[in-house]
């Protein structure tokens, strides 16, 4: 894991300091430089040193922290000012999408998934493989501004786009979260649905399946406990990843949403050429998918015995 | 005499598919006593399997076409609601499967598996059905059954996974265990254990037992009476004894004659000519009549009906009974 992160870090620093024709010093210095100044820049953000001292630094202070604590994730040129301070309420507002999201694609893809592979070929089936298809194929941007336009202008259901915290008013927070949580559920909804209903299909029409009836046990408990539990292990492979993914920043959702979270962030960044900050959504992106698959493997080791001993 | 533990009468179990309609069980009785041992032989295909589904309520209603009558003591389980059914599946009637492999959950341990057949159909805490669970595994010739019970179905050999469902089929003490092709996924020599287990059990347990097995050997040594089941239809039946030395039928002939043994010389096994027809398009007549070396004119054109020839030995075949007993003792004793 932690070699794997290393490499992340590397290529994006390769990226980022060696391929852009602008120079960060100038970026910084603003457009009066004197070349004093510039040398003095250079000196401060080791700028003057060779790529591989650099990244030795960059690495370095986000394992022991830097003047702003840890980890230290280094100073922004643009708002010059400590990127961990900007980015830890930013990351804490990206969870919160993210959590929520994932608890909504979870609720709605399995039970719709579980729900059209016991009725196969009929109606309810036939609708919700319909709504996956939908959910799949239709882009989070047109959602969501359809999602804004229906619920906010016409019906005034939704306060709006922006974000209240928790704290500030509960209900308020809930109000300008649901429909985000929903845009960015619906999507991985449609999948996990399908991959359910797959895994389910299968799964009902194993022996072991055909033993817990034999052994009498309701229908429900067949179902629930017997053929969904079986269904579920590759449903928490995918998981892990989809939710690390999204701890990097909901980037689409979050900007139409106008989310403050880690999405506009990054994006910003990378427009003004702010190379820190995008270095360091970067490599916090990359942990979590890191850390999540991680997660994974362990909980999967929990969910299949047969994981454990081999 | 008591009242039969199990009649089945006239039971068609049709399943509608897109290339015609799949009769796998077409009109096959049965009955059996308390206690008594059932053998069931036939090919893969004959319908075997989906006959006792059908009896234990494991086939889906709706994906088949099901008619007759299946009484366990009295009632018919056919016309219950599926609640009830659930109710007598595994309390009374329990079910050994064919592949020990893949029949036990792989994510539970074995001894909850148990344990859980327990509460499903009485109301007794978690620490009383494991006990019991335990107590089963050891009495199916588990050793160290509280350490095993503790176990993941993968931690056991194939053997021991049989017995594992052999526990599972008998906690609840039902009176019909009804074992499909125990042995088949087996080794030959873990085969015999289980067979003396399945023996063993239903002395202690006084449970009547269907075998259902495409192993006459098997037949021979674990049970009482022998049906004998062809493409769908029962087409011969009689006590194990009746069967073996004196069967009316040529299907079982060839059977008989398809045994190796090792206490006589024999060069080649004889098998029986050609492949068990598919239940879409079974023959017209006698659906055994493409395959059989004594077909006549009639065999093509009438269904044989299943009668009794003498002793309550039946048999469906149109050849007369002197002809039965002229072959039988001419072409097919020697061998059995």
């Amino acid at each position: 894991m932690v070699l794997v992160l290393l490499v992340i870090s590397m290529l994006t620093f390769l990226i980022f300091y060696v391929m852009p024709p602008g120079d960060p010093a100038l970026n910084f210095a603003g457009r009066h430089a004197t070349p004093d100044i510039l040398a003095e820049v250079k000196r401060q953000f080791s700028l003057d040193k060779p790529v591989y001292v650099q990244y030795y630094v960059f690495i370095k202070r986000l394992v022991v922290g830097d003047q702003f604590g840890w980890p230290g994730l280094g100073f922004s040129f643009q708002s010059r000012s400590s990127i961990r301070t900007q980015m830890l309420p930013r990351i804490w507002i990206t969870l919160q999408l993210a959590i929520g999201a994932a608890i909504t694609w979870l609720l709605l893809g399995i039970s719709i998934g579980v729900v059209s592979a016991l009725k196969r070929r009929s109606f309810a089936d036939r609708a919700a493989m319909g709504f996956a298809l939908f959910g799949v194929s239709a882009p989070v941007f047109w959602l969501a501004t359809i999602s804004l336009y229906v619920f906010w202008l016409k019906l005034h259901i939704s306060p709006g786009t922006g974000f209240t915290s928790f704290g500030t008013s509960p209900v308020s927070w809930f109000g300008h979260l649901i429909l985000p949580w929903i845009v960015l559920a619906l999507l991985f909804a449609a999948f996990y649905a399908r991959l359910v209903r797959g895994n389910m299909i299968e799964v009902m029409s194993e022996d072991y399946i055909r033993t817990a009836r034999a052994k009498g046990l309701p229908e429900r408990t067949v179902i629930l406990k017997h053929g969904l539990r079986s269904s579920l292990t590759p449903v928490v492979t995918l998981f892990g990843l989809d939710f690390g993914g999204l701890v990097g920043g909901a980037i689409v959702t979050e900007s139409v949403f106008n989310i403050p979270g880690l999405g506009p962030y990054v994006i910003d960044a990378v427009f003004r050429q702010d190379i820190p900050v995008v270095l360091a959504v970067t490599v916090f992106a990359a942990f979590g998918i890191t850390f999540m698959t991680l997660v994974v493997d362990v909980l999967y080791a929990y969910l299949d015995p047969r994981v454990r001993y081999a | 005499m008591a009242e039969p533990l199990l009649e089945v009468k006239n039971l068609k179990v049709y399943f509608d598919t897109p290339d015609g309609v799949v009769k796998a069980c077409d009109g096959v009785s049965l009955s059996l006593e308390p206690g008594e041992r059932l053998g069931v032989v036939g090919e893969s295909g004959s319908g075997k399997s989906v006959t006792f589904m059908t009896v234990m309520g494991l086939i889906d209603r709706k994906a088949a076409r099901i008619e007759g009558e299946v009484l366990f003591r009295g009632v018919n389980l056919l016309e219950l609601s599926r609640d009830d059914l659930r109710k007598v599946r595994g309390a009374e009637m329990g079910m050994v499967f064919q592949d020990p492999m893949s029949s036990l959950h792989p994510f539970y341990k074995v001894g909850a598996q148990i344990a859980e057949a327990i509460q499903a159909h009485e109301d007794v805490n978690d620490k009383d059905a494991m006990s019991r669970a335990v107590d089963m595994l050891g009495r199916v010739g588990i050793p160290k059954p509280d350490e095993r019970a503790r176990q993941y179905p993968h931690e056991f050999s194939g053997g021991m996974r049989q017995r594992a469902m052999i526990a599972m089929a008998l906690c609840l003490n039902p009176d019909l265990l009804i074992a499909d092709e125990p042995t088949t996924a087996l080794d030959v020599t873990v085969q015999a254990q289980i067979l003396d287990l399945i023996d063993r059990m239903r002395d202690e347990f006084q449970t009547a037992v269907i075998m259902i097995t495409h192993d006459l050997g098997v037949v021979a040594e674990h049970t009482d009476r022998v049906q004998v089941m062809y493409a769908g239809k029962v087409v011969e039946s009689g006590t194990r004894d009746h069967v073996y030395h004196g069967s009316y039928h040529p299907y079982t002939w060839g059977l008989l004659q398809s045994i190796s043994r090792l206490d006589e010389k024999q060069d080649r096994l004889k098998p029986i000519k050609g492949a068990p027809p598919s239940l879409i398009f079974v023959p017209p007549g006698c659906s055994f009549h493409p395959r059989c070396p004594y077909v006549m004119d009639v065999c093509k054109k009438e269904v044989p009906e299943l009668i009794e020839e003498e002793y309550g030995h039946k048999s469906a075949c149109h050849l007369s009974l002197e002809e039965k007993k002229r072959i039988f003792e001419a072409q097919v004793e020697v061998h059995s």
